[in-house]
């Protein structure tokens, strides 16, 4: 008995869409798990299943990929993800300090979800815009030239 | 193979110019360390444990580090393993690798055994200069066979290599990134793949580890080790068995370059358990006023051979399950008249036929390592992943034949696994399977045909006449193309689908190097071996190069019917006595059977029948069983584990197993039984039995009988031989605790056994090299105490042994006249309406009675179910689960129902060989009832 | 035209449209491509010294002659721009990919036409979302207008493009690991031989080039390799984007002419070091570079001659160190980034840099010992180029094996002080 698939039509279709741009369905592997986690924020082994379903991949094979990347999460994240650049450039301007005050503020630590589900503290690898260190991202959205006064400001006017 | 001249550390070589150096160095007999490197899944270059320093040219001094598996043998190259810079690298690299490791040895299970602790040794890194944590991982279920411990991993991804890439297996993966990766599985559970017991001997390390060991550890210094053949299917995978205080405590592969090579299905790593079960018949027992009663083996010699002594009327029933020596001496105590091969008439015939086929044929039947080189395959109405594991192993292998050969044309080496990956990405090559369901092999299938077995033979039929009509195209090969194409019999029409899928499967079988077709007893049916046949015909006559491989079902079933072409049935239905007895004394009948439950071959009604018309039913068996509870006289008998014997496998290979140990009580081969029974019944009463006689002079009188089989006598060196003056060890030199483990029954060590069949001892004392292959007990070199010593043994990594890969094959093509077919092309199957042919369904594990006792194969046993085709079941409303009432021979039995097997409408088809559905003679028609589904 | 690769650029942050690309002389060069036959283009582009400006340097025109050409050649091969730049420090395409995609797109066609490639893709890293965006309308753009597609320009020839967003992981950026990523597995490299410009995606033959490479090659070929040549001072061909970052008083990116020295990056364009910093020593191309020093500060910033003073121009992006901050930290920083980043496949990057991080932070929160450095120069032997499957382990010990030397006084401060003296 095939139990149904968690994943919705929406994402079934983006998916299949997908697929057909690649010599074979498995291609689109990479593809399908950021059509996931964009409608549902991270991805379920629910999910992961679903998606084995449709590109007739078994699902270690679909986690093997999802959890390779760093950029595809297998947990729970906020409704705001915060990705703190900690490569060099940023750490020689410090940035340390800078996710210290994120730390304080949000009351919680790197890989962590507040309790209300707002935000979510992740790094990130250099974000390539040095010249303008410390920078993080928030969502989709870059923000640069960090420091301990503006950050709390910025992270307010995320929901 | 061309030879090029390479210096090693200044000394010249002539090495095989097709490998890379680490396989060449290796088959030099240097010791150069690896991990990811695998004889059958080549190299990745991912460990970089076997760097060596590869010089530009005789000037250069300094050299570059390079990988030796990675690296082609060219001439005038010019390489050192033992320079320093290689020697601190690879120390480094060990050094690196045990950084995160454990060093857990003394409480694990690899310890002593463990190629990395071997290569730690071999690299001289013995001082740890790594003082941080251990990043550390959770270990994972993995079902009944296989043991994780992934803290001791040391990431070679040798085990998703073979366990996804070489087996095909889906639910074993490599997770996550840098010192993170975890090899396992998706979620906790029950490892899904026919091989994962192969993890154990392909991991370097204590990660994945036997569990049936596990349960009853010993070291592999301290065990009793022979070695034997595997008795769980037709193939005769060869094995290393091994005791520990009188129990069977696990099997590894015995390395065998034209059998299984370096691997082994679970069925037979796993399926041994049922050698220490509880329900082993450790004495003689005779049946007194309703019980039966032990009894003293003299006592019971006495008895029964009073009775062969009697000259009663007195019939024998052979075994596949049992060696040519027991059976043929069965045969020789009641006489040829009057021995049946134990199996029923329909299956004998077909075995027959696939020997006349093999023997008289016109196409030559490949070693279960030759089907790896065949580049086309047809299988012809077997689910092989079920029916003949490894052979299917094997396919997998073959299916990728062709693509791998494309990318060896540009000169790329098939060892480079990695690149070769990369270009081949995944395309198989032309793999056609015609079964009556779906199958394991299936996903590696460029077409199926899921029919009826009359239709799968008409099928294989027109591709014969294909081929054959093929002969005035010339332009035989552009129809290739359409055997690639995926719309090839697509259309609404199922007669053109037939023809159009025939021809794509004759064209693809034309247009291959080498095409193999495979097909067997398995749905008891002889038009399909004749139309497999044909096809071969047909190819060699277009002068191609085919293989034919028939599967049969038991490890000597080919052995068997050499021996008699009388089958169950003929012994049963024998009502009338013979003309010079009289009638009355009918009743007066004799049986003798030999490690054989009839109730698992013929119908319960039909077997009790018979039974009660016999006032003797001698028993030789090894386990309890419906058969065994009807025996007037019943005789330990030995399993493989005790017993010495030669088995014939499906390709005609005849093969010797050993005993691993001699076991403290009555228990002992069939065939001492046999002869001790037949010495002591034809001496004077009073006068003690002759000395009996040894293995060897039962092979002398049974080649006099059967000429055909004198190359069994060549088998293996004889029990006289010696290397030197010394017997071949089954114990390793290290065993120990021999003084003190049976101290608490005796202070004094006991004399150990004496072994007077064969050249090898019960011992540790006796020869230390490398033994005749055939005789091989166990693996070791100095500094190499894992499998990987298998190395040692080989003439080249991955080639034959040393002295020859043992067994002998008894036939070869002769193309003899008689074996010409005629066509007999069965009419299109129809079904009848109401009623449902039931075929067989095979499972690996189940459908062997004897390895189905042991625990851990038992936990994946599956119920009784019947299968029911899809739109059969949509008509009378049956949903997947649903109870149904099944007539079975007469009897009303409820199964769930399966579906989506992709059985044709009109058939179903019931597992074989699980209690339910002992004895049923597949196949045959029922009706089955819908009535009240829960 | 000094700043020939830039110069269209807008300082609002809004990329060139279309429109506004082809009124700077935008596809005139595809045009004019369509014109020649394919190994024409690729002798111009060779002619031009044009040489990878990825990292490794690698000169461009020879790489697409290794592509098999001619009728019996696959019928399917592919272009790939890599975008994916995550080499710490580095910020250099982000410029080009935000300010003209169609530049891109353009040197993408010129050389797909060169090697008759019949796909092609840019592999974007996730974290670009302005770039995301603005690649996405110029493509749609380049399709409406029959840049892209069937029929290119009236021509026979045919391509299309996607862009491809990654999942983040740096090694993503190593070209063979690109094509498994883009095959949507794990992003491994792949062992070469054979190369991918004869196997690669999907076993077919495939170029891949960086952004900053392709941006070059519509002006090459609008202007010829002799001006192209003449761009640069040292005669390596062309200008460089050039950037800084750490603290110089103004942290950037500018196009100059290859060959630019160091100083005149330094002390002209960033405008020297901050008030109260004083300069240490520089990573010249990225954190996969060697350190330089005070010393070397008259070098010019083009391949054979960072080469020379022992580093590498890399991508040309100069992470400067400060006397106020600690090299071992800057270092440790670093390290951590690449045994974060390695892929895991082989031995030496898997378990080594986990191990130099380990030895790092220890001596920066002053646990360390002497026999720690011995371990640490050991680790830069053991992980030099060669030993490892990729480039990314024996990138990550660049760094780190010149800091040894060039500031073992300061490791060893660490060591005797028992704390991290700039703390
Ligand atoms: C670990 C690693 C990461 C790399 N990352 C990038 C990158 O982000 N962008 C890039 O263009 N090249 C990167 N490269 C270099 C590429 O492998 C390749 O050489 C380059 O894309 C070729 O383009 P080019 O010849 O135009 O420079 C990386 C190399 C390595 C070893
Ligand atoms: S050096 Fe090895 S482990 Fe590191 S990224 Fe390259 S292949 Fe992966
Ligand atoms: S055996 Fe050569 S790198 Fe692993």
């Amino acid at each position: 008995m095939t139990p149904e698939n968690t994943l919705t039509d929406a994402e079934i279709t983006e998916i299949q869409t997908i697929f057909r741009h690649f010599p074979e369905k498995s291609a689109a592997c990479i593809e399908g798990l950021k059509v996931i986690q964009q409608h549902r924020r991270w991805v379920s082994d629910e999910a992961v299943r679903g998606l084995a379903e449709i590109l007739e991949m078994s699902p270690a094979a679909i986690d093997s990929v999802a959890t390779y990347y760093n950029l595809i999460f297998r947990r729970p994240v906020g409704r705001n993800v915060i990705l703190m650049c900690n490569s060099v450039s940023c750490w020689i301007m410090g940035y340390d300090q800078v996710a210290a005050c994120v730390k304080r503020k949000l009351a919680i630590d790197y890989g962590e979800t507040t309790e209300d589900d707002r935000y979510t503290l992740l790094t990130i690898p250099c974000l390539g815009t040095c010249d303008h260190a410390p920078a993080m991202i928030v969502n989709e959205d870059l923000h640069r030239d960090l420091t301990t006064e503006n950050v709390a400001a910025i992270l307010n006017t995320y929901e | 193979m061309s030879m090029t001249n390479i210096l090693i550390d200044n000394v010249p070589y002539a090495v095989d110019g097709s490998k890379n150096v680490l396989a060449a160095s290796l088959s030099l007999g240097l010791n150069l360390p690896y991990f990811c490197w695998h004889p059958a899944l080549h190299s990745v270059g991912a460990c970089r444990q076997c760097a060596v320093l590869k010089y530009k040219n005789a000037e250069d001094t300094k050299g570059k580090i390079v990988m030796a598996c990675l690296e082609p043998i060219a001439d005038h190259l010019r390489i050192s393993i033992e320079a320093p810079e290689a020697r601190q690298f690879r120390a480094g690299n060990i050094e690196a690798l045990m950084t995160n490791h454990p060093h857990d040895c003394p409480v694990c299970d690899e310890g002593g055994e463990c190629h990395l602790q071997d290569m730690t040794v071999m690299t001289g890194h013995n001082c740890r200069r790594y003082e941080f944590k251990k990043r550390t991982h959770t270990n994972q279920y993995l079902g009944p066979f296989v043991n994780h411990e992934m803290n001791r991993c040391i990431q070679c991804y040798r085990c998703v290599r073979f366990y996804k890439e070489y087996a095909g297996g889906k639910d074993l993966d490599v997770f996550a990134s840098h010192d993170d990766v975890y090899f396992g599985r998706h979620e906790e559970g029950v490892l899904e793949s026919e091989f994962s017991g192969n993890l154990v001997e392909v991991c370097p390390t204590g990660v994945f580890t036997d569990k049936t060991l596990k349960k009853h550890f010993t070291r592999k210094w301290d065990l009793t080790d022979a070695p034997s053949i595997c008795h769980q299917c037709g193939v005769g995978c060869n094995i290393i068995a091994s005791e520990r205080y009188g129990s069977i405590r696990r099997i590894l592969t015995r390395y065998n370059g034209d059998v299984n090579g370096y691997f082994l299905c679970d069925r037979g790593r796993f399926g041994y358990e049922y050698v220490n079960s509880p329900q082993r018949i450790l004495a003689p027992a005779i049946k007194g006023d309703c019980a039966l009663a032990n009894a003293s083996p003299e006592q019971a010699i006495r008895q029964i051979s009073a009775i062969i002594a009697s000259g009663k009327k007195m019939i024998g029933i052979g075994s596949p399950q049992a060696s040519l020596e027991s059976n043929f001496l069965l045969q020789q105590l009641v006489g040829p008249a009057h021995f049946y091969a134990g199996i029923p008439r329909a299956e004998g015939k077909l075995i027959r036929r696939v020997i006349t086929l093999l023997k008289n044929g016109k196409v030559r039947t490949p070693s279960l390592a030759e089907v790896k080189d065949f580049d086309a395959v047809f299988v012809i109405g077997e689910d092989v992943t079920n029916t003949a594991p490894m052979l299917a192993l094997n396919l997998r292998q073959a299916a990728k034949k062709g693509p791998v050969e494309l990318v060896k044309a540009m000169h790329i080496p098939e060892w480079n696994d990695a690149a070769v990956k990369d270009i081949v990405q995944g395309t198989t090559g032309l793999f056609y399977i015609a079964t009556p369901h779906h199958t394991a092999l299936d996903e590696i299938a460029t077409r199926t045909y899921h029919a009826h077995p009359d239709d799968i033979a008409r099928l294989a039929y027109a591709v014969a006449q294909h081929i054959n009509a093929f002969s005035s195209i010339a332009g035989a090969s552009s129809s290739t193309a359409d055997a690639h194409s995926p719309d090839a019999g697509t259309t609404a029409n199922p007669d053109a689908d037939f023809e159009a899928l025939s021809k794509s499967i004759a064209a693809a079988l034309l247009a291959a190097k080498k095409p193999l077709i495979v097909s067997g007893i398995s749905l008891y049916s002889e038009a399909l071996l004749d139309s497999a046949a044909s096809i071969t015909n047909a190819l060699k006559d277009q002068a191609k190069d085919p293989g034919l491989v028939f599967i049969v079902p038991e490890a000597n079933s080919i052995g068997l019917v050499m021996l008699s072409d009388q089958f169950l049935e003929d012994a049963y239905e024998k009502e009338e006595p013979d003309e010079d007895e009289k009638p009355s004394q009918a009743d007066e009948d004799t049986a003798i059977l030999l490690e054989n439950d009839l109730y698992e071959r013929t119908f319960k009604g039909q077997t009790d029948l018979f039974l009660r018309r016999q006032k003797n039913i001698i028993v030789l068996d090894s386990l309890e069983n419906a058969t065994t509870r009807q025996a007037t006289h019943l005789l330990p008998a030995a399993t493989f584990a005790e017993a010495d014997g030669t088995l014939i496998n499906n390709e005609g290979r005849a093969q010797r197993f050993y005993q691993v140990h001699q076991p403290d009580n009555a228990v002992r081969s069939s065939w001492k039984w046999l002869q001790e029974l037949q010495s002591a019944a034809s001496s004077e009463p009073n006068v003690p039995p002759s000395a009996s006689t040894h293995f060897d002079s039962i092979l002398q009188s049974l080649v006099r009988e059967f000429p055909e089989l004198t190359a069994i006598t060549t088998l293996a060196p004889a029990a006289g031989f010696r290397e030197g003056t010394q017997k071949i060890p089954r114990e390793p030199h290290r065993y120990s605790g021999r003084t003190a483990m049976h101290a608490n029954v005796n202070v004094n060590e006991p004399q150990p056994p004496e072994d007077a069949d064969s050249a090898l001892s019960f011992t540790m004392e006796g020869y230390a090299g490398v033994p005749p292959p055939a005789l091989t007990p166990f693996y070791w070199s100095p500094g190499w105490n894992s499998v990987q010593a298998i190395n040692k043994y080989q003439i080249e990594v991955g080639g034959p042994l040393h002295g020859g890969n043992p067994g002998k094959r008894l036939f070869e093509p002769s193309n003899i006249p008689a074996a010409i077919l005629t066509p007999n092309i069965p009419a299109p199957f129809t079904p009848t309406p109401g009623e449902w042919l039931v075929l067989p369904l095979y499972h690996i594990f189940g459908s062997d009675p004897l390895s189905a006792l042991s625990p851990g194969i038992k936990e994946r046993i599956p119920q009784p179910y019947i299968a029911l085709n899809d739109s059969d079941a949509d008509k009378t409303g049956i949903l997947e689960g649903h109870y149904v009432e099944v007539l079975l021979n007469g009897q009303k039995q409820r199964l769930p129902v399966k579906l989506h097997t992709g059985l044709p409408p009109g058939t179903a088809g019931l597992p074989k060989g699980l209690a339910a559905t002992a004895g049923l003679q597949f196949p045959f028609s029922t009706t089955i009832n819908s009535g009240n589904h829960d | 035209m000094d700043k020939p690769l830039t110069q269209h650029i807008k300082k609002d942050g809004s990329w060139l449209t279309l429109k506004e690309y082809e009124a700077v002389g935008g596809y005139q060069a595809l045009k004019k491509v369509l014109t020649l036959a394919p190994a024409e283009v690729t002798t111009i582009v060779t002619d031009s010294g044009l040489k990878g400006r990825g990292g490794a340097g690698f000169p461009t025109g020879s790489k697409w002659k290794t592509v098999p050409m001619g009728p019996d050649a696959p019928a399917i091969k592919y272009f790939i721009a890599n975008a994916d730049e995550m080499e710490p420090g580095s910020f250099k395409d982000r410029l080009l990919l935000e300010g003209n995609p169609h530049q891109l797109i353009e040197g993408i066609l010129i050389g797909a036409y060169a090697i008759q490639a019949r796909f092609s893709y840019i592999f974007l890293r996730w974290a670009y979302h302005q770039a995301a965006k603005a690649i996405t309308q110029c493509i749609r753009e380049a399709y409406e207008a029959g840049y892209l597609g069937e029929h290119i320009a009236g021509s026979d020839f045919q391509l299309d493009l996607s862009l491809h967003t990654s999942v983040g992981r740096y090694i993503c950026g190593e070209e063979t690991a690109l094509l498994n990523a883009l095959e949507g597995k794990r992003a491994n490299p792949r062992s070469k031989p054979p190369y991918p410009t004869v196997h690669g995606l999907f076993g077919k033959p495939t170029i891949v080039n960086n952004v900053e490479t392709l941006c070059n090659v519509p002006l090459i070929l609008t202007n010829g390799a002799d001006w192209f040549m003449k761009l640069s001072k040292t005669g390596e061909g062309g200008t460089k984007l050039y950037g800084a970052s750490g603290r110089v008083k103004k942290p950037g990116l500018w196009e100059l002419p290859l060959g630019t020295s160091l100083r005149e990056i330094l002390e002209e364009h960033a405008g020297g070091m901050k008030d109260g910093y004083q300069f240490k020593g520089v990573l010249p191309g990225g954190g996969s570079t060697d350190f330089l020093t005070e010393e070397h500060l008259d070098v010019p910033m083009d391949y054979k001659s960072v080469s020379a003073v022992g580093s590498r121009l890399g991508t040309g992006t100069l992470i400067v160190l400060d006397d106020k901050t600690c090299p071992v930290g800057m270092v440790r920083n670093l390290e951590q980034f690449f045994a974060q980043e390695s892929c895991g496949w082989c031995t030496p990057c898997r378990e080594g840099l986990p191990w130099t991080t380990k030895l790092l932070d220890s001596l920066e929160k002053g646990t360390g010992k002497m026999k720690d450095l011995d371990i640490l120069t050991f680790q830069t032997h053991y992980m030099a180029p060669g030993n490892t499957f990729c480039a990314l382990a024996p990138g990550a010990m660049e760094p780190l094996q010149s800091a040894l030397k060039l500031f073992r006084q300061d490791f060893e401060r660490h060591i005797h002080e028992h704390k991290c003296p700039w703390e």
